[in-house]
């Protein structure tokens, strides 16, 4: 057996015990329902919604419907051209097309509901993004009560069912470039919560506490002077380095797995109601998409780990280590909340360089860009955080070779972290360091 | 051959020069000890002949291995005991000396290094507790036969006894002795100038990053008229 993987069973073998493992599960069951409390999120109110309309019936209904549509959102386009109508949506921000059927007013005046067809233009996925349904509701509800209140009003029918509810909707989304039949995009957004939020949430808890895994680890080694017995032991630096950087890498991914289950667990009592099949409009994600997933992932821990061993390298004592995370937790949160909140693809420019830069952001994206195809992003991702990785890890060996591995440099007080999750996640490291 | 061979050894902390320039020589077998106070620069010496830290100047030899050139060499045939040092303290004192011996012998030759290590730290039933509820003199003891078990060419012991009581401190000294005989070259470090009288066949004393004498004892007693080492040193330091 090599010396290297004598030191990755010590790593694992001291990191994985049911004291660490048991906080683990709880908050993955914590977090799976709390992924649900968040799946219910769905509109941010928006005023004058700019929609397109096509109307193809012309009849007295339709005319009721265009006008409400008319006097409560600022239409952009109005003909009877599809294509034409979803350009100048795109061009001008809006929101949705309404195509009116030839048969509407006949359909109603024959005692069946009018159908309005909708396009929905939905720009991302993420919590924040508002979605197009909801600015439109309250104009959909003023159609259909101003022609109920026809249909009373001019004694066209005494069907209550027809009055109560005289126009249905069809749907179809049209997302990242693809055209979704028969789906909204509410339903689009609660069915991707899974990547929205999940994702982000369950690299940024790996990372961090991976990453305070490898810096305690580094802290306790040196206050018990273990780390300089292991350094004139007959063990190479790169042996010792790999060794721990492997051993928190290998619990780091466990971790996710674990993360991945409860959640998954989660998220299928909650869509059990309103379930969908990814697969018929295409976002369904093959064995590729997964392995891309998970090596981006892998690539970013190493990363992160690679980064933390350095943060080690400078700290003193097991104490210090602890304040040593917060330079990574901030660059895991950052990228979390932003692809939590928002879409990679609605970001303004600026901030997309400054997520891309940051390693951590590639695994949070990457399903949802896998599920539209974008393989550029998530490749050009990999690519970029390979090398970061590898660049981090040769100075990591390098520095092992200096002085201040030993000497340090941090050694100040034991700072507790003001955000609560991380806190909680410091808390758990230390713990199960004593 | 010597076992160690320093020559104007020079180690500066940034600007802080903590050796100025030691030299000295230690045969094979020898029992040979760095006494001196707190700061004078001892930890500083073991710590760079145990390859942890750069040397800033000077030249040494570790059983003909040149350390600066070869460190991978010199780790091969040395031991090293930090001061305070602790073990790991989830594993129980028996699976760290498994942990350690399987980096010097596979199979039944890690056994025998284990048992010997058993034997050197003698903690009984304890030996199957976790290190992290052994007292202060147990935890000396079993990292002295981690140290010793493997039978380094070379043990280099931080602060041998300190910190402990004198029973355990006793046991400590005997052990090391007798580990002296056996064919390894001791050097250690002590601020306690009485222990080194009855430890070590030749001293050097370290003042502010300096030898300032060297010899064996009775020589140094003898020398500077003194009736123990303390007051050797007083009286070299004072002049
Ligand atoms: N990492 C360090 N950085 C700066 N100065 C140090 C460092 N380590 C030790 N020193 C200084 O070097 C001197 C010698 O220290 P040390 O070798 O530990 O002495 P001793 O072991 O004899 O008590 C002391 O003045 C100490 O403050
Ligand atoms: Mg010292």
């Amino acid at each position: 057996m090599s010396s290297l993987s004598k030191i990755i069973r010590k790593e694992v073998k001291e990191l994985l015990t049911p004291a660490t493992l048991i906080p683990i599960i709880v908050i993955a069951v914590l977090f799976g329902s709390l992924g649900g409390v968040f799946g219910g999120i769905d509109e941010a109110m928006e005023e004058a919604p700019r929609v397109a309309i096509i109307d193809q019936d012309g009849g007295l209904m339709s005319q009721v419907a265009v006008a409400v549509i008319n006097f409560s959102a600022e239409i952009v386009y109005d003909g009877d051209d599809v294509q034409e109508a979803l350009n100048a949506l795109d061009e001008q921000d809006g929101v949705s097309l309404f195509i009116i059927p030839s048969n509407f007013t006949a359909d109603i005046m024959s005692d069946r509901p009018g159908t309005i067809e909708a396009v929905w233009i939905m720009k991302g996925a993420g919590i924040m993004d508002s979605l197009p349904g909801a600015s439109v509701e309250s104009v959909l509800m003023g159609v259909d009560h101003a022609i109920s209140f026809a249909l009373i009003e001019n004694n066209i029918t005494d069907n209550a069912s027809l009055i109560l509810g005289p126009t249905q909707l069809t749907e179809s989304t049209v997302f990242k470039g693809k055209t979704m039949e028969g789906i909204s995009p509410i339903l689009i957004s609660s069915m991707m919560s899974s990547q929205s939020f999940v994702m982000p949430l369950i690299v940024m808890m790996v990372i961090i506490y991976a990453g305070s895994i490898v810096i305690s680890s580094m802290g306790t080694e040196k206050e018990n002077k273990t780390l300089e017995t292991l350094l004139t032991m007959p063990v190479s630096r790169t042996s010792i380095v790999f060794g721990k950087l492997v051993g928190a890498a290998i619990v780091g991914l466990l971790m996710a797995v674990i993360y991945m289950l409860g959640m998954s667990y989660y998220m299928d009592s909650l869509m059990g109601t309103a379930s969908f099949d990814m697969e018929q409009y295409g976002l369904a994600l093959g064995i590729t998409d997964y392995a891309l997933v998970g090596i981006s992932l892998f690539a970013a821990l190493v990363f992160a780990l690679a980064l933390c061993m350095i943060l080690g390298i400078f700290t003193k004592n097991y104490k210090a280590a602890q304040t040593m995370t917060m330079p990574v937790t901030f660059l895991a949160m950052i990228p979390m909340f932003v692809t939590m909140f928002t879409d990679f693809d609605t970001l303004p420019m600026a901030a997309k360089v400054m997520v891309f830069a940051i390693p951590f952001s590639h695994p949070m994206i990457a399903m949802r860009a896998l599920m539209f195809d974008d393989y550029v992003l998530v490749l050009s991702g990999i690519a970029y955080s390979s090398v970061a990785a590898l660049l981090v890890m040769f100075a990591a060996v390098t520095l092992f070779k200096k002085d201040i591995l030993l000497t340090g440099k941090v050694s100040n007080s034991d700072r507790k972290s003001k955000v609560p999750l991380v806190a909680l996640l410091q808390t758990i490291a230390r713990k199960r360091r004593k | 051959m010597y076992a160690i061979e320093v020559k104007d050894l020079i180690k500066n902390y940034g600007s802080f020069q903590a050796l100025k320039g030691i030299s000295f020589n230690v045969k094979e077998g020898e029992v040979y000890g760095l006494i001196g106070p707190n700061g004078a620069g001892k930890t500083t010496a073991l710590r760079i002949l145990s390859t942890l830290l750069e040397v800033t100047s000077g030249s040494i030899r570790i059983q003909g291995i040149d350390l600066r050139e070869r460190p991978e060499e010199v780790r091969r045939v040395i031991s090293y005991l930090p001061e305070d040092a602790g073990a790991y303290k989830h594993l129980k004192g028996r699976e760290y000396l498994k942990f350690i011996a399987q980096f010097f012998a596979d199979g039944e030759g890690a056994k025998v290094l284990v048992d010997r290590g058993l034997e050197i730290a003698n903690l009984g039933e304890r030996i199957d507790d976790k290190v992290e509820t052994y007292s202060k003199g147990m935890a000396r003891r079993l990292l002295v036969a981690r140290a010793l078990m493997i039978r380094p060419k070379l043990a280099i012991l931080d602060e041998l006894t300190s910190g402990l009581d004198v029973l355990n401190a006793q046991e400590i000294r005997k052990t090391v002795k007798s580990y002296a005989g056996q064919g390894t070259t001791v050097l250690l470090s002590s601020h306690n100038m009485l222990e080194v009288e009855l430890l070590c066949d030749r001293i050097a004393l370290v003042n502010d990053g300096l030898i300032v004498a060297e010899g064996t004892p009775s020589d140094l007693k003898h020398r500077y008229e003194a009736q123990n080492v303390e007051e050797v040193f007083v009286k070299v330091v004072q002049r």
